[in-house]
């Protein structure tokens, strides 16, 4: 498989049964799952461009294939990180402990953007901040993960974890009776428990979830309205909501009725116009003093962004340390914050992967293996200006899987993410998670909104 | 069910219905442009004024012809009720309220929104014309076939049947005005023997000319062509069935939420209107005062049962 001599060991079933398929059979299949995603409406919409463009992600028939055993270690990885970023937000927000142990500089959290004064001294429900991560984890090895990053502010890209399983299993049913993968369907069940109970304690009885969404011209809404409908919840938006009597309510056919639980799929700056963003429509005014007084539950939290920072990440070893008192599973990509090392990153950008702090979906970065001399040049400019708004990491040597072409398996790139649910009764992992991979021959960069694509995630039965 | 949810049912179905009464529209016209050598300017003109766009069309075009009002009607986004506009809005409503629909209903909606607007890309020739109607009319009723199929018979159900039955009643009256009165400059001449092709128009235009024949069989004149169209409760089209269809879907409603709103008021009165009336006596009331009354009063009922149900505040 993929060119090399051997077969790597999780793909052995695999491999047997891909090299008896009719190779015009499968580009067959690979047709019918476009039109399938095109129909049903899974689509993204791309910032910038006119909302008549509503885009596909491609989705690669081969899956990408992690063994039990690794699975196991990585799960274990990243629960220990979730805790370790959910233990860090209580204490940035309340006795500030990891800053007066002089661990992580006060700098760093007193000028960061993400970090909001509005919610020091609370403490959220159940002390859940994060309640739902997103880890991005590569691989360069067996049993070899770094993450790349933590989205602990709105992570998205679930619905296409469980819609690539549902058409590999439309498309390949025979597959699934050889080859024992470990079911990904709970994830909307699990989901509405582990909200539901994170609800607020003044909730009396069954807890009301509601998503609340930006609106249908946001460009993951395809994601916002398949979760509503798969959790059995209303998907509302900002003027759906008002506050009576001191809870935040939807207007509905019948009058209006309480939410107790919000997972909301808007930023924290368009989260209250009375708090944040005075010009946002998209929230509920007031929303954040029913949330102090404890109405109502916001999942995730506001501010968790102060924990998926790049620049806090390069302190996540540490902070896995101070809170669970353990060496972190999980490695961390080595990187250089350009503030501090901004010589040695100017004289290495063209082996460098260079980032913005704040940056996220792809843009404004430089993959310097990749780039140009004129790009690497333009970007140097723009990193003298600010190098504290940068970090760089090495290309790592990543590995590799297969994708299906027109000229048969070829190796890509890939990265994972696997989500994460926590609630004051625990943290619940998938099995799996979301693979993207870089189409382009050779290219790193994954996300969807740069040419990116979607596989199917297995991981084995022991 | 969200407010919010309700209106945008409502006017998902809505926005179908209009688009297949479009097309409905320019294929009457289409024939009697076709049937008639010279002079369809007026036809092309009432096609634009049955479909209340004539104050859109007139800004933007000056000639009532074939490709100005063909193109107007089915491709024009700057009007918003061309097809083009409508089954985009209808699907915008469709994504809104998607955790409402069953899967056969969004797949519907979402399928005849890229057929339609590929179909629509680039003007439609006349030779291509028929097919491209015969596609719209199709596609609403796959629509259609996926509610009746697959929908649970709740509030939900009942959004989507009000707004189809609002926008269908208010259609067929402005159809029959409009062409009525045109056919019959003054009322003295009502019930006198008419241009049959006229005539036929007009009952093609609600998809009626053949059920007609079945249903009335009887010669086209004015009395029996107005009967059909306003008060026949076996005709799906007819003001009368409508009204029907508004209050059960209303009476539905307030079954469910137990509890009675104005909106159900207003539509028994409007029903109650045409029930057990004689078209002879609307026809000496005056056809067009009657219809003028019937819009409004569509019109107002729509606005309260946006009211009632929380659609917007």
């Amino acid at each position: 498989m993929m060119g090399q001599d051997s077969v790597r060991t999780p793909y052995v079933d695999y491999d047997a049964w891909f090299s008896k398929q009719d190779t015009t059979r499968l580009s067959r299949k690979a047709q019918e799952a476009e039109a399938f995603f095109r129909r049903t409406g899974i689509t993204f919409n791309v910032y910038g461009q006119s909302d008549a463009e509503e885009r596909l992600i491609p989705f690669d028939l081969v899956p990408r294939i992690l063994t039990a055993a690794e699975w196991a270690k990585l799960s274990r990885g990243i629960d220990q990180r979730v805790r370790a970023i959910n233990a860090f937000l209580h204490d940035i927000y309340n006795r500030q402990d990891i800053l007066r142990a002089g661990i992580i500089p006060v700098e760093l959290i007193q000028n960061n953007d993400a970090f909001l004064p509005q919610m020091i001294g609370f403490s959220p429900p159940g002390d859940v901040y994060t309640h739902i991560i997103g880890t991005d984890i590569v691989c360069t090895g067996e049993g070899e993960f770094y993450v790349l990053e933590d989205n602990a502010r709105t992570p998205s890209g679930v619905s296409y974890m469980l819609e690539n399983r549902e058409t590999m299993l439309q498309m390949f049913p025979e597959l699934f009776s050889k080859i024992k993968v470990q079911p990904v369907s709970d994830y909307p069940k699990n989901l509405r428990r582990s909200l539901a109970a994170s609800a607020p304690a003044s909730c009396e009885g069954r807890p009301t979830v509601a998503v609340l969404t930006p609106g249908i011209h946001n460009s993951a809404y395809y994601e916002h309205s398949f979760l509503a409908d798969q959790m059995g919840v209303e998907l509302v938006e900002g003027h759906d909501l008002r506050i009576v009597d001191g809870k935040i309510a939807m207007r509905t056919t019948e009058g209006h009725k309480v939410i107790d639980v919000i997972y909301r799929r808007i930023d924290d700056e368009y989260l209250d116009p009375l708090t944040f963003n005075p010009d946002s429509l998209l929230g509920v005014p007031g929303i954040m003093d029913v949330y102090r007084a404890g109405n109502v539950t916001i999942a995730n939290a506001p501010g968790t962004g102060v924990a998926d920072d790049k620049a806090i990440y390069c302190y996540m070893p540490e902070i896995v340390e101070f809170y669970t008192g353990e060496r972190a599973i999980l490695k961390n990509v080595q990187t250089f914050r350009c503030s501090d090392s901004l010589q040695y990153v100017l004289d290495n950008l063209a082996d460098l992967v260079v980032k913005e702090v704040h940056g996220s979906g792809g843009y404004g970065m430089l993959v310097g293996p990749a780039a140009s001399k004129q790009e690497i040049e333009d970007f140097r400019a723009k990193l003298k200006a600010r190098p504290s708004n940068y970090i760089a990491q090495p290309t790592l040597s990543l590995s590799t899987v297969p994708i299906f072409t027109d000229a048969g398996l070829a190796p890509r790139h890939v990265d994972l993410r696997p989500f994460a649910l926590m609630s004051p009764q625990g943290v619940n992992i998938t099995p799996g998670g979301l693979t993207r991979v870089a189409l382009k021959e050779g290219s790193l960069v994954v996300n969807s909104s740069q040419g990116g694509g979607t596989k199917d995630t297995w991981v084995l039965e022991d | 069910m969200l407010g919010k949810t309700a209106g945008g049912l409502y006017w998902m179905f809505r926005g179908l219905e209009r688009a297949e009464n479009n097309a409905r529209l320019i294929e009457a016209g289409f024939r009697i442009a076709l049937t008639r050598s010279t002079n369809t300017e007026t036809e092309w003109k009432s096609v634009i004024i049955t479909s209340a766009a004539q104050q859109g069309f007139t800004a933007k075009h000056s000639e009532f012809n074939s490709t100005n009002v063909i193109d107007y009607l089915l491709r024009d986004t700057d009007n918003p009720s061309s097809v083009l506009s409508v089954v985009k809005q209808a699907r915008d409503n469709a994504r809104l309220v998607r955790t409402a629909l069953t899967t056969e209903v969004w797949s519907a909606v979402n399928e005849t929104w890229m057929l339609i607007t590929e179909l629509l890309k680039n003007p439609i020739a006349d030779t291509d014309l028929p097919e491209v109607l015969s596609i719209i009319r199709q596609q609403s009723a796959l629509v259609r076939g996926a509610l009746h199929g697959t929908m649970l018979r709740n509030d939900i159900y009942d959004f989507c049947r009000l707004g189809t039955f609002i926008e269908r009643m208010d259609s067929t009256a402005r159809i029959i005005d409009v062409k009525y009165y045109t056919l019959l400059p003054s009322p003295s001449l009502v019930g006198s023997r008419m241009d049959n092709v006229q005539w036929e128009t007009l009952l093609r235009s609600v998809s009626a000319h053949r059920s007609y024949r079945w249903a009335v069989e009887d010669d086209y004149t004015a009395t029996n062509i107005a009967n059909f169209l306003v008060l026949d409760r076996r005709m799906p089209r007819s003001l009368a069935f409508c009204a029907g269809q508004i209050v059960e879907n209303l009476d539905y409603l307030s079954e469910e939420y137990n509890d009675r709103r104005p909106s159900l008021d207003m539509a028994e009165r409007m029903a109650a209107r045409l029930k057990g009336r004689d078209i002879h006596s609307i026809i000496e009331e005056g056809l067009h005062d009657v219809l003028g009354t019937i819009i409004s009063d569509v019109a107002a009922l729509g606005a309260q049962i946006e009211k009632d149900y929380r659609f917007i505040h």
